[in-house]
């Protein structure tokens, strides 16, 4: 499953990072859009297979910024 | 005077003081970033030139470029406006290295109120009261729970160098202090480089009110009264207006003598402003020294009829203020609502492209803002995209002149909050006065 951005900004933090297991809700990367943190949560629990961004990147709304299985 | 001025800012701060520097007659130079080309104030301006890069560490707090583009275009000041350079001391220091007039106070009072905790000791020393509390860093467990004892919970731990409520938390009793003391040090030495931590007891149902100051080169100084801002979310505020509700004429001459006798001790030149909480039985306490011009300054210039960035440049070129106090009086009542865009439920942030703009137009309105339609809205920078501003005879005037101005606004292709600004406006507790800190969390929210 894609995990996408819901809005345009940098990756502030990578708080999960690939291999790690994910619960539903749980915070995967931070963005900072418009100077407030926005967390990313995964919508179900699983496992971060690929994590598509690193800290510093700017994403736009709809980027994909992790597989999850 | 000035001949020319950089501006090293953007948005509707720079078209507002490229407005005053046409009144003046003098030259205005404006810097942009490669998302702000097209924003008005770039065409306002006398010349532009482009810093570069999209965040503001490339462009807008690129010290090196924007001294560049100063010698370039051969200016002899630089107004910093309000967030970005303006409270940077080491900015400061470079402009007066360069043989540029930094429009603003010097670098060692910008430093001595850059720190919460210095800023307490100063205004203590200055006789303006100050929140309970510590003056000296908390650096372990055991002395922290000792103050917070001695002062009684809830109490307040902060940041020394915190700002936009971001290292401060409220710690309702001793089981939370460890916790709060560790974590806030932590967020503190990662967004502001310094985990330097204070305590002060919580002020219960406070209002956040402030009062504006202009201080010279010579000694003189005047206070322009107060304003308050007690409308705000996540610690930002909202909406802000002049005189505020809460003060009664003996308090409002009081803190205005206070904050005179405050820019007296520190020496201080330029436009300032001392923010303080008040409590509901008229008790006050300095909270911070904003060294700069505040977005909210609209509001003060409404009703003194004084133009705040105008004589920002004068003191800054040497001239002796030309006001004094019993020139400075209040007429009428204004409010001003900052438009975020941003989630009216979630508060979250709004990106995106103005697709349609109508913005009211009429006698007892004044639009601070430097946006049209087909502009982006970019993640780069703040979220407030425009300030309005109305005037009325006295306070239930301009409520409902905000209620008018704020239904014939109008944006397309982004989220904003409007409608947020109409609930405030509109609610009874906000006609009335009830403009505590925690209105928005009180009546708003849910």
């Amino acid at each position: 499953m894609e995990l996408k951005a819901t809005m345009a900004g940098n990756v502030w933090k990578i708080v999960l990072n690939e291999g790690d297991s994910v619960e539903a809700d749980q915070d995967v990367v931070i963005l900072e859009s418009m100077k407030m943190e926005i967390p990313i949560p995964a919508e179900s629990a699983g496992t971060i297979k690929e994590l598509k961004v690193a800290e510093g990147d700017f994403v736009n709304e709809g980027d994909v910024i992790a597989v999850i299985e | 005077m000035f001949r020319s001025i950089l501006i090293a800012n953007r948005g509707e701060i720079a078209s507002r003081i490229i407005r005053t520097c046409k009144y003046m007659n003098i030259e205005s130079v404006a810097v942009y970033s490669e998302p702000d080309e097209e924003s008005p104030y770039v065409q306002e301006a006398d010349q532009a030139y482009p810093l570069g890069g999209s965040r503001v560490n490339e462009s807008y707090l690129n010290m090196d470029k924007i001294f560049e583009i100063a010698k370039d275009a051969g200016v002899e000041a630089i107004h910093p406006g309000y967030g970005l350079l303006s409270e940077n001391a080491e900015f400061a220091r470079r402009c007066e290295e360069e043989g540029i007039t930094f429009i603003g106070p010097t670098p060692d009072v910008i430093e001595k109120m850059g720190s919460k905790l210095s800023a307490r000791k100063a205004m203590e020393e200055a006789g303006v009261p100050i929140i309970p509390g510590t003056n000296e860093p908390v650096d372990s467990a055991e002395q922290a729970k000792a103050v917070a004892q001695e002062i009684g919970y809830p109490v307040m731990v902060k940041a020394s160098y915190g700002g936009g409520g971001i290292g401060m938390q409220i710690v309702a009793s001793e089981d939370e202090l460890d916790k709060a003391i560790e974590s806030n040090a932590h967020r503190a030495e990662q967004f502001f480089g310094n985990g330097t931590l204070f305590i002060e007891k919580v002020i219960e149902d406070a209002h956040h009110v402030e009062i504006q100051v202009l201080g010279d080169h010579y000694g003189n100084a005047v206070h322009l009264y107060d304003r308050e801002c007690s409308i705000q979310r996540r610690h930002q505020k909202v909406i802000e207006e002049a005189p505020s509700p809460l003060l009664t004429e003996e308090t409002r001459r009081e803190m205005g003598e206070k904050a005179v006798q405050a820019v007296q001790a520190l020496g201080y030149r330029n436009a300032g402003t001392l923010e303080f909480l008040v409590d509901e039985n008229q008790n006050y306490y300095f909270l911070e020294m904003n060294t700069r011009l505040q977005v909210e300054h609209p509001v003060t210039e409404e009703i003194t009829g004084i133009d705040l960035v105008e004589q920002q440049i004068r003191i800054a070129s040497g001239e002796e203020l030309a006001i004094n106090q019993e020139l400075v009086t209040i007429q009428g009542h204004a409010i001003e609502a900052r438009i975020y865009a941003e989630d009216p439920k979630t508060f979250f942030p709004s990106p995106g492209t103005i697709e349609d703009l109508i913005v009211p137009k009429e006698k007892f309105i004044r639009n601070d803002e430097s946006i049209r339609q087909g502009i982006k809205i970019t993640p780069f920078y703040d979220p407030m995209v425009a300030k309005l501003i109305v005037k009325g005879k006295d306070r239930e005037e301009a409520i409902e002149r905000l209620q008018t101005a704020l239904s014939m606004y109008h944006i397309e292709g982004i989220k904003t909050n409007i409608p947020v600004l109409m609930d405030i406006a509109s609610h009874s507790a906000f006609q009335e006065g009830k403009t505590r800190t925690s209105f928005i969390q009180d009546y708003i929210v849910n």
